[in-house]
């Protein structure tokens, strides 16, 4: 069974359409990753599928329960990390008490006035930290973090709920290439170890061709195609709208 | 036109150039290349004067520019582009440009916005429309269109073909060409690589605040062992 | 019939009057994003000035006009020399430090004025023309009110063409957004937001000579303006300039009938109106939600375990301050009471305020409900002390989280405003039920129980309440709860993807930091023997935020030493010269400029400094 099933999702703001009829799913430890233009309803979907953008229409389910519309903590709680375009951490913490925060939440142990938090889950945090490769880092404060550390540091406060599903907005934006693409790769082995699924946007061919086992391309809100690498390659209107003749793209 | 020496710049207290030292020639489109936070952005940004450098010589014109507040250096005829693009989202595409417009220092024909229109078509159909309400691509060429309109004789752009679509890189990769054949210099910061290749003449490799390697864009790609240790490709 | 066309101009008259100095203020907000306390010392000013030229000046109506325009360049030029030698140093200050900065403006303002002007209220003598009236529908309106009437349209049309039709106005509208970004592109933005300043400035000095045929120049009119038209600009929607004039009419017309219909309503009517429309409209009528500030993120510290020299230096703090009554006489006795009321009301702001990101304007109200909470419990219900002790923080707890639950929704300037909102309609509520709470008489014969009557002993309980509740609030930062607290204050977007849910989270902040406060206040309360409405008022509130401000906010040691350095200061002044406003005005901003991160801040920076050099 599927994770995630989108089912015919609408979203339009102020009469303009930006997500319409949009349908696809995600298998367990399947890399979906979702390309198209600039504008083309990518991040409207996303923050429908986590919750912060309420849909007009569709629905949405998450091994088989209904969430649509459910606030983004009550998402989380089903079982659905999220990393950001734009990294959101907590820059005055530590990266270790940054995971460590996810995890007293996952094991709701938030609402504690008394016992000093540096002790709880700390094991375990690093034990996150540890899988993405930032062990090292786990006493310096997250707002001095480089950039591609700060995504690592994501990774880690994404994974802290043991989620089904995995959502990455543009994971690997402002990253080096080569970065690029170790990124998505350590996504991938820990995802398919966990059998997570997980659903990314794109803008680097590399990578998506590189990473992703299925793909689907959205203009103006709609679908207008689906498949593997070869098949999203070969796809003459996706290389109209997005592809191009892939000379500044790596020559897919 | 523009030699840089031995800069040295701090973000906040990190210490980021470590001595940054490279030339560029009128007419030329030079790519600094370099991983994250190697210094390109602030190697960009202490060029124009919104980071100070430390010490070190920025000869543009003949003139030492280096201290300079940013829009002293800018009416000098150094041009900026931001990364993240910057526009301003509350003004319309007219007015965006209008903030960029100066008087030309030279004898060259001032930029207008109907040149800029026939540069990036897009955004003729767009002029009265707000920047907040365009695509990513429409604001990327509405960022280089707004820089041009102060008439610049060099261009520093900061990671244009960042989070844009292929086909959209494409179209930036043209509009920079264009921009060469009318003469005018550009200083470009990049990661993607197959985009740097299609623009530029010549490159330098900066890696923890320096300069390691400038060279020809084919000397670059016959060397993969340099590709391998600097941009880890 | 007649009623309503009376009201319906005097109303609008006084909307033009509300919307000179609010739109100078949210213009100066909208492009250097200052929010300016001095912006009423401006106005005052204004009408000083004003009030000077025109004296001199011949009484026909085209040298008044003449006077009205000359002070307004006048205060224009002092808005020129106010940005040039303090603003413009503090454009990169976090928000908070340039309230405080020009806070102390204000204070050095009231003392020039008064060293120049003298304390008598000025007055216009009043010419022919301007005690005319015009009779419109059978009514005599004045025909000054007239004059004012128009004054507002025209004023905003100026604007509006000026920002929308000249290339300064789209420069300025560019800086207002991102201004690294305008001088990038070859603008000199110290020009640009200099000449914003003085436009401000001078709107204000033309709306404080403006005032004077119907009023006076009066040294109360800074704090009474300052707060009016930072309800009409967060009304209206900060930087909006149309949201302020559509503000200063809602506002102006409510009072104009409001004055008329319910006469008890008119001293909470104002807030009351803010706190109906930002309940509504989170961002004013015309605001948009704040966008993210660009380039500005300021880097916050780590909370870390106190270092064993700090430890050391607080064990030491707490024996001096067990041993003092020993040595101190009464009137230092009740000096240091006060200081520690202080602590931990400071402490109590700091709670919400640093960890939380919560500032607040009003937070008076609950240290004030603290107080009559306890004068209550022992006046009506004549409860022993301890009792009265505990209804103290259970009262201002219940009230603070029952207001919290509509204040936590918004952020920023939105916030504070509605804090002060609430803090002013709990003062009116003090204020007004004179059998209840005396009135301004307030509620006297608060005393001690007989076993604390000594007021050394009462010394002991304070210090020991306020010391405990100071490290409870302390021991809760370090806890899952403030972690939690912090995150929500440092990314409310991560902070929600990780099943926060940061609304619940901030309210519960927003009553623990009431409850401290309202403790602190029922101490007080004790402590003074009486209560007054004056427990809640604006200046208390300031008291507070400039406690924290000068601590420093990213520390938790700071608002103990601030709280210690402001009243120790304060009294210390206070003994020695009556010019005390100039002094301390003049030192808060010296502090600022000097410690931008507070004292705290500064000694933690330095001695981090000293530890890695």
């Amino acid at each position: 069974m599927s994770v995630l099933a989108v089912a015919d999702l609408h979203k339009s703001f102020g009469g303009v359409r930006a997500v319409s009829g949009v349908s696809f799913a995600v298998a367990p430890g399947e890399m979906l990753a979702l390309i198209g233009p600039n504008g083309a309803g990518k991040s409207t979907c996303f923050n429908m599928l986590n919750g912060q953008l309420r849909p007009d229409g569709g629905r949405i389910a998450l091994d088989g329960q209904d969430i649509t519309g459910l606030a983004p903590r009550r998402v989380w709680r089903r079982g659905v990390g999220r990393t950001f375009q734009i990294t959101a951490t907590f820059a005055s913490m530590t990266v270790r008490e940054n995971v460590q925060v996810a995890l007293l939440s996952h094991h709701r142990r938030i609402w504690r006035f008394w016992q000093p938090t540096s002790a709880l889950f700390a094991a375990e945090a690093d034990a996150l930290l540890d899988q993405v490769g930032m062990e090292a880092q786990a006493d310096r404060a997250a707002g001095v973090l480089a950039y591609g550390d700060l995504k690592r540091l994501e990774l880690a406060v994404a994974l802290a709920n043991a989620p089904r599903l995995l959502l990455m907005d543009e994971p690997t934006a402002g990253m080096a290439p080569a970065e690029r693409v170790a990124l998505m790769q350590l996504t991938r082995d820990l995802t398919r170890r966990q059998h997570i699924a997980v659903l990314f946007t794109e803008h680097d061919m590399d990578v998506v061709f590189g990473v992703a086992d299925r793909i689907l391309v959205l203009n103006r809100g709609e679908l207008i195609a689906e498949g593997d690498a070869a098949a999203i390659r070969a796809d003459a209107r996706v290389r109209a709208v997005y592809l191009g003749s892939g000379a500044t793209s790596g020559g897919h | 036109m523009l030699t840089v020496e031995d800069l040295h710049s701090f973000y906040g207290r990190a210490h980021i150039l470590h001595g940054v030292s490279f030339a560029l020639a009128a007419g030329e489109v030079l790519v600094l290349l370099g991983r994250n936070g190697a210094g390109k952005s602030t190697t960009m940004k202490s060029l124009i004067g919104l980071v100070r450098p430390a010490s070190g010589r920025i000869a543009f014109d003949g003139q030492d520019i280096a201290g300079w507040e940013p829009h002293r250096v800018a009416r000098a005829g150094l041009g900026y582009v931001p990364e993240e693009r910057r526009i301003f989202s509350e003004l319309t595409v007219l007015e965006n440009l209008e903030v960029g417009r100066r008087k030309p220092r030279d004898g060259r024909p001032a930029w207008t916005p109907e040149r800029l229109f026939a540069l990036f078509p897009n955004l003729a159909a767009l002029r009265g429309r707000q920047g907040g309400r365009m695509s990513g691509g429409e604001q990327q060429m509405l960022t280089i269109a707004r820089t041009l309109m102060g008439n610049p004789g060099l261009i520093l752009l900061d990671e244009p073909s960042e989070g844009l679509a292929p086909v959209i890189v494409e179209q930036m990769a043209d509009a920079i060409l264009a921009l060469k054949q009318q003469g005018v210099t550009v200083l470009l910061a990049e990661q993607n690589l197959h985009f740097a290749a299609r623009v530029a003449d010549r490159a330098a490799v900066i890696e923890t605040g320096r300069i390691v390697w400038t060279g020809t864009m084919a000397d670059l790609h016959g060397d993969e062992a340099l590709r391998a240790a600097h941009l880890a490709v | 019939m007649d009623f309503v066309l009376v009201q319906l101009l005097t109303g609008l008259a006084a909307a033009s009057s509300l919307f000179l100095v609010a739109s100078g203020l949210t213009v100066i907000f909208g492009v250097t994003r200052v929010v300016n306390f001095s912006h009423g010392s401006l106005y005052m000013l204004g009408a000083y000035i004003g009030w000077s030229l025109l004296t001199r000046l011949p009484r026909e109506p085209e040298w008044f006009a003449l006077g009205v325009v000359a002070t307004a360049l006048a205060t224009g030029g002092i808005g020129v020399l106010l940005e040039t030698t303090l603003l413009r140093r503090i454009y990169r200050a976090p928000e908070l430090l340039q309230l405080l900065a020009t806070f102390g403006v204000v204070l050095m303002v009231q003392d020039i004025v008064l060293k120049l002007w003298g304390p008598a209220d000025l007055s216009l003598p009043r010419p022919r023309w301007l005690r005319s009236f015009v009779v419109i529908a059978g009514e005599r309106v004045p025909f000054f009110d007239l004059v004012l009437i128009g004054i507002g349209p025209l004023v905003l049309l100026a604007l509006w063409l000026l920002f929308t039709r000249t290339r300064w106005g789209t420069l300025v509208r560019a800086a207002t957004q991102d201004r690294d970004m305008v001088a990038a592109l070859g603008v000199d933005q110290r020009l640009l937001f200099t000449s914003v300043f003085a436009l401000g400035a001078a709107l204000a000095g033309m709306g404080g000579a403006l005032a004077l045929p119907d009023g006076s120049a009066n040294l109360q009119m800074d704090l009474t303006v300052i707060t009016d038209a930072f309800v009409v600009v967060v009304v209206g929607g900060l930087g909006s300039v149309a949201g302020a004039y559509l503000a200063s009419l809602l506002i102006a017309l409510l009072q104009a009938f409001g004055i008329v219909l319910l006469p008890k309503i008119t001293l909470v009517l104002v807030f009351a109106v803010m706190a109906v429309v930002l309940v509504l409209r989170p961002n004013g009528l015309l605001g948009r939600p704040p966008a993210e500030a660009r380039g500005e993120a300021h880097v916050l510290a780590l909370i870390r375990p106190a270092s064993r020299a700090l430890r050391l230096l607080g064990a030491a703090a707490l024996v001096a301050a067990l041993l003092a009554p020993l040595l101190a006489g009464p009137f230092l006795l009740s000096v240091l009471t006060e200081m520690l009321v202080a602590v931990l009301f400071a402490a109590s702001l700091h709670f919400m305020m640093g960890p939380g990101g919560m500032a607040s304007f009003g937070h008076a109200a609950w240290f004030g409900l603290g107080a009559y909470g306890a004068a209550f419990a022992a006046k009506f219900l004549l409860l022993p002390m301890p009792a009265g002790l505990v209804a103290a923080p259970l009262a201002a707890g219940a009230a603070a989280a029952l207001f919290g639950w509509f204040v936590v929704r918004l952020s920023g300037v939105y916030l504070a405003m509605l804090t002060l909102a609430f803090a002013q309609i709990v003062w009116a509520a003090m204020f007004q039920s004179v059998e209840i709470t005396g009135g301004d008489n307030g509620i006297l014969g608060v005393w001690p129980a007989a076993w604390a009557a000594d007021p050394r002993v009462f010394y002991w309980l304070t210090l020991a309440l306020c010391v405990a509740g100071t490290l409870l609030l302390r021991r809760m930062l370090y806890a899952p709860f403030g972690y939690a607290l912090r995150a929500a204050r440092d990314s409310a977007l991560r902070a929600e993807a990780v099943g926060l849910d940061t609304t619940r989270i901030r309210l519960a902040a927003f009553t623990l930091a009431g409850t401290a406060a309202g403790l602190a206040g029922g101490l007080s309360a004790y402590s003074n023997g009486s209560v007054f409405p004056t427990y809640i008022s604006i200046g208390r509130s300031v008291d507070a935020l400039v406690m924290v401000l000068l601590g420093g906010v990213q520390t938790i040691a700071g608002p103990v030493v601030g709280a210690l350095a402001y009243t120790g200061l304060f009294d210390a002044l206070l003994l020695v010269t009556d010019l005390w406003r100039l002094v301390l005005g003049a030192a808060i901003v010296v502090l600022v400029l000097a410690f931008p991160q507070g004292i705290a801040g500064t000694v933690q920076r330095l001695w981090l400094r000293g530890r890695e050099a």
